[in-house]
């Protein structure tokens, strides 16, 4: 409880603007309505009306949870109307860009620790490529996906996500398997240990707590480009086509309930993801 | 100085060492002209101010470090073959030990990158965690243990792969006094139990009478030997030792070599 106590008081206090910003956006529409039928209304009458509109500017919380729950357990959880169904199509190619990403990330960060060359001549691309504004990118890689003939949309798809959660996986195992201080490595090479071994029983798992710590940002930054990766496809699945539909079909109420329900699967993935570490650290001998 | 105590071979010799190293500011000597016998069994302190070259020294000794003139040799062999026949154990001022093994893991971290067989690596686990007095404390993790069990722990992790040489840089330098005493005391207790060839750099007086057959008294710019004093101490040393007529003239004797080292300057 007394952890729970200032993230509700957070909650609240958010709600309490939503709710503030939801009355004096949706408001003008109101006034207009009964400026067109010449009648005047007063801001009790207005309030009510604010709070369950068609194509509200901007959906109050209530609105917004109704949408969400309906699309999750109103639908068959095959239909396209299902959140369900399209959070898990988001969710898959989130799992798919997360681990290539993540591959890519530790393979590159040994090749880079092992070969000085490699730091010199890969590194500066690394951050260059995190500089390209992804949406720019990700038309490009689904055209030229496409055109070398990858039909299935998973694959650009897992290439944008994989694009964005490489990089902090890189910088945080090249930080980890750099850690060991020279009285390790001394140590070892006392032992006339070879290279593998200095590595598997020293770097590797000196850099693990660096590496769930990027994790977490990885795991983020690859629902991030999934999302973006469904935008302009045209895409009919996921939660980013989602997003798009209500946004090109004015339907804001179908487009926040996609936005939720995608910082939910990133809430959850997050989680499991913190799972995951505290049970490695815990395998590790880390005092809780 | 001719050694006349010992008619056991040389377990290391070096003759007209040399080391420099190449910095930014020009040469430095780290070692000139360094001559020394130490025989089997013997228990030799490096003792000097910072700079002096007797942690460059024991590092040439175990290979860390490679000298620019002069020979070494570690049991007639060179350091890099002698460490290839697991010649040394080395143990480091901080104890080192890996936070994610175990006390136990830690120890048979050595074994594992050696290659012992798993029966072997447990027997001589068990066998190492007795003589340092750890038997009990294998399945704990590093932080469970207070510093100077955790430097016991490295010691035995030195001792695990039956090395004739022990190789001590400052060992009990980050310790508290009295727990000092007590790892010096049973440092003594190993070292008659399994008579090994122990290299210790120290910058304690004290610590250095107290423990050594032979004290090597160094001093810098360049790190060079000033004096090397054969104890006449017995080989069995209560504490108190340290408060009988000859353990003081010795630790007078040192520190008159530490004092000639520094007026050199």
């Amino acid at each position: 409880m007394g952890r729970a106590a200032p993230i509700l008081t957070v909650l609240c206090g958010i709600f309490v603007l939503w709710y503030l910003a939801a009355i004096w956006m949706n408001a003008t529409w109101v006034y207009d309505q009964a400026s067109r039928s010449n009648t005047s209304v007063t801001l009790a009458q207005v309030i009510p009306q604010t709070m369950a509109q068609e194509r509200p500017l901007l959906p109050p919380p209530h609105q917004v949870a109704q949408v969400l729950w309906d699309g999750v357990t109103g639908q068959a959880v095959t239909s396209k109307r299902s959140l369900v169904y399209h959070g898990y199509v988001t969710l898959r190619g989130t799992m798919m860009g997360f681990a290539l990403g993540t591959l890519l990330g530790v393979a590159l960060a040994m090749a880079i620790v092992r070969f000085r060359v490699m730091e010199l001549s890969v590194m500066p691309w690394a951050i260059i490529s995190q500089t390209i504004p992804i949406v720019a990118l990700a038309p490009m890689i689904l055209t030229v996906s496409n055109q070398i003939g990858i039909d299935n949309r998973e694959v650009p798809k897992a290439i944008i996500a994989a694009y964005l959660s490489f990089f902090p996986v890189l910088v945080s195992m090249i930080k980890g398997l750099r850690s060991p201080d020279q009285m390790q490595l001394d140590l070892l090479s006392t032992y006339g240990a070879s290279e593998p071994q200095t590595f598997f029983k020293l770097r590797l798992p000196a850099s693990l707590p660096y590496f769930f710590a990027s994790l977490k940002v990885a795991v983020a930054a690859a629902l991030v480009g999934t999302i973006i990766g469904e935008l302009p496809t045209g895409a009919v699945e996921g939660l980013g086509a989602r997003m798009l539909i209500g946004s090109q079909f004015g339907e804001p109420l179908i487009m926040w309930a996609a936005l939720f329900a995608a910082a939910i699967l990133a809430g959850g993935l997050i989680l499991i993801v913190g799972w995951i570490e505290r049970a490695a650290r815990a395998r590790m001998g880390v005092p809780a | 100085m001719k050694d006349t105590f010992h008619t056991d071979r040389p377990v290391i010799e070096a003759r007209g060492l040399n080391l420099t190293f190449q910095t930014g500011d020009g040469p430095v000597h780290a070692l000139k002209d360094v001559d020394l016998t130490i025989n089997k069994g013997d228990f030799v302190s490096f003792i000097g101010p910072s700079g002096c070259g007797k942690t460059t020294f024991l590092r040439c000794i175990a290979a860390l470090e490679h000298p620019t003139g002069g020979t070494l040799t570690v049991n007639g062999l060179t350091p890099d073959d002698a460490r290839k026949r697991r010649a040394y154990g080395y143990v480091f001022q901080a104890a080192g030990l890996y936070p994610w093994r175990t006390i136990a893991g830690n120890v048979k971290l050595p074994l594992e990158i050696m290659g012992f067989s798993k029966a072997e690596q447990e027997e001589r686990v068990r066998k190492v965690l007795e003589l340092v007095e750890l038997s009990g404390f294998g399945a704990k993790f590093p932080w469970q243990l207070s510093g100077g069990m955790q430097q016991r722990a490295s010691i035995a992790r030195a001792l695990a792969f039956d090395a004739d040489i022990l190789l001590m840089d400052e060992p009990f330098g980050a310790l508290d006094e009295i727990v000092r005493d007590r790892l010096n005391e049973e440092l003594l207790k190993l070292w008659a139990r399994t008579s090994k060839t122990i290299g210790f750099v120290t910058h304690s007086i004290p610590e250095a009478v107290y423990l050594s057959t032979k004290i090597v008294v160094m001093s810098p710019r360049p790190g060079r030997i000033t004096d090397i004093i054969d104890s006449p101490l017995p080989k069995d040393r209560p504490l108190e030792i340290r408060d009988s007529p000859e353990f003081i003239e010795i630790a007078h004797r040192v520190r008159e070599g530490l004092r000639a080292g520094h007026l050199d300057e």
